[in-house]
């Protein structure tokens, strides 16, 4: 599952984007966030707070309890901040 | 008739003349162009900065502000819409985004380029970072942002 991060998340990580391989525990979009949390340093400095985190779905805004099954791309971003 | 509807992201500085000409010729009984400019300002939270850096999700930004235009285009007898964005450096008196409604009277048109512009700010994946006085830092949310968008619904 290819999984995408933007703003100071991607600062965090150091990574734009990564090909992971999501343990089939892991059903929603909040069980991804404590999952990406546990991988080391990084992703528990940028996955902190979780509520503060917006995520969208193949480029559609998706909540915390939404189901991951058949995403081909997950982003991960702060509150957005344009205009 | 449909409305013309434009939606574009851009590394290059915006020319606020030249789109508020194409959304005013869009065609159709046109009476009223409303534009909204958002500049870049020198000062961010009482410090100087000398520029901002947006950054975007490219394919969700246009998409999500193309879907808050339909929408418009639902709620008010529309003719035109334009929404130029730019991206990467922009420099305090620059333009950042700048949207035009065209109506055929004036409330439509005032209404619809509030509404694009509440929804562009708190839904469009866009992320600004500032530059200036030796650091950077990323702009935070603003929940004023979300109220106003909230009123729509």
């Amino acid at each position: 599952m290819k999984i995408v991060y933007f703003a100071w998340l991607r600062e965090r990580l150091d990574k734009t984007e990564e090909d992971v391989d999501v343990p089939a525990s892991v059903h929603t979009i909040g069980d991804l966030m404590m999952w990406l949390k546990s991988r080391g340093e990084e992703y528990e400095l940028a996955f902190d707070n979780p509520k503060v985190i917006r995520a969208a779905i193949d480029k559609t805004h998706v909540r915390p309890e939404t189901k991951i099954a058949g995403a081909s791309e997950i982003a991960f971003f702060p509150p957005m901040t344009g205009g | 008739m449909k409305s013309v509807e434009t939606v574009i992201i851009t590394t290059l500085a915006i020319d606020t003349n030249a789109e508020t000409k194409a959304v005013s010729e869009a065609g159709g009984n046109i009476g009223a162009v409303v534009t909204f400019s958002g500049i870049c300002r020198a000062d961010e939270k009482g410090g100087k900065i000398s520029a901002l850096f947006l950054e975007h999700y490219p394919g969700m930004a246009e998409q999500e502000i193309g879907k808050h235009v339909e929408e418009a285009n639902r709620r008010w007898p529309l003719l035109a819409a334009r929404v130029v964005h730019r991206v990467g450096r922009i420099e305090p008196g620059e333009t950042i985004v700048f949207v035009a409604t065209a109506s055929a009277h004036r409330e439509a048109a005032f209404q619809a380029a509030e509404f694009i512009m509440d929804y562009l700010k708190t839904s469009a994946p866009f992320w600004k970072r500032t530059e200036g006085g030796g650091r950077e830092a990323w702009v935070d949310a603003n929940e004023k942002d979300e109220r106003a968008a909230a009123r729509w619904k």
